[in-house]
């Protein structure tokens, strides 16, 4: 199995995994693209809210999670059993925890076979009409999830390091990500 | 005597989440005190009586492991058990917080019954009359 085949099903299995267990849904679709190859390609324009991790170590990328202010608002009422009916620091806070899960568990299966690697603090974008832009050069694996028919998208790129480093939590991501 | 926990993470969400398992747990617990962070903790810990720590391991300013070691090299607070709770589930990771004395270990996404039988001889099951 290649090492995109072996992200998309860690992608779907770890996201599954997240949410059957934190916020006791179920989700369909996990339709898996491979996307963007030129550095500094740019996604969007979005709407909603994004979140990124950093992924440091001999191999480096970044981990996304990217849904529209509704699904934002439903995980947080879901994870934390209280209303939230607009985006807020509580709405962020759990996406941002989400994702944090999503590529942490990700990461955990990777390390089986790329070695020990790290993970950033967890970065959340709300608003309308906004780019993202990777210095990477790494494709992006997408997975498009469906949760009660609305969509969830789960990415990630991930490429060997020019300049292995030592693995570092909590600190900076080594794979700029711009908005 | 109730026990008094304290419960360290970066994210809210997490923290509300293992406050309101706690408490669904039966265990007996009086308190449960927040922190952010590895140096809250030890802000929060120099306050109040604090009888187990749960903590995260990925943490800005100080994280887990270093709040670990912290606990595990202090004369005061070297008794008090800490659990792991974290995304970081790489055999290294649980290696080295079991090397630095951690009671236990739960890797997220958690399940409350996941936590409540970490608990099961850390803390005493709340008396019901």
């Amino acid at each position: 199995m290649n090492l995109h085949n072996t992200i998309a099903q860690s992608l779907i299995r770890s996201t599954g995994e997240v949410f059957s267990t934190m916020l006791g849904c179920e989700l369909s679709g996990a339709e898996v693209t491979v996307e963007g190859t030129a550095a500094g390609s740019a996604s969007g324009p979005n709407d909603g809210v994004v979140s990124f991790i950093g992924i440091a170590g001999s191999w480096a990328g970044t981990g996304s999670l990217s849904c529209s202010p509704a699904v934002a608002c439903r995980v947080c009422t879901a994870m934390l059993m209280t209303e939230a009916t607009s985006v807020d620091e509580d709405v962020l806070d759990a996406v941002a925890e989400l994702t944090n899960m999503i590529i942490g568990s990700v990461k955990t299966d990777l390390e089986n076979e790329l070695g020990p690697l790290g993970l950033s603090i967890p970065t959340v974008v709300f608003g309308r009409n906004f780019k993202t832009r990777s210095a990477a050069t790494a494709e992006w694996i997408h997975v498009r999830f469906l949760w009660d028919g609305d969509p969830l998208l789960i990415k990630m790129c991930l490429a060997p390091s020019e300049k292995p480093h030592a693995v570092h939590h909590g600190g900076n991501p080594t794979c700029q990500v711009e908005v | 005597m109730d026990s008094d926990v304290l419960v360290v993470d970066d994210s809210a969400a997490i923290r509300k989440i293992l406050t309101r398992v706690l408490r669904q747990t039966g265990m007996a617990i009086q308190t449960i005190h927040e922190a952010g962070d590895g140096q809250e903790a030890l802000a929060v810990m120099a306050q109040h009586r604090v009888d187990l720590v749960l903590s995260d391991i990925n943490m800005p300013k100080m994280d887990g492991l270093q709040l670990l070691a912290s606990l595990k090299a202090s004369p005061q607070w070297k008794n008090i058990p800490v659990v792991m709770i974290t995304t970081e589930g790489g055999e290294t990771k649980v290696a080295e917080a079991v090397k630095l004395g951690a009671a236990g270990y739960v890797r997220k996404p958690f399940t409350a019954d996941q936590i409540k039988e970490k608990l099961v001889g850390i803390l005493e099951p709340a008396v019901t009359l």
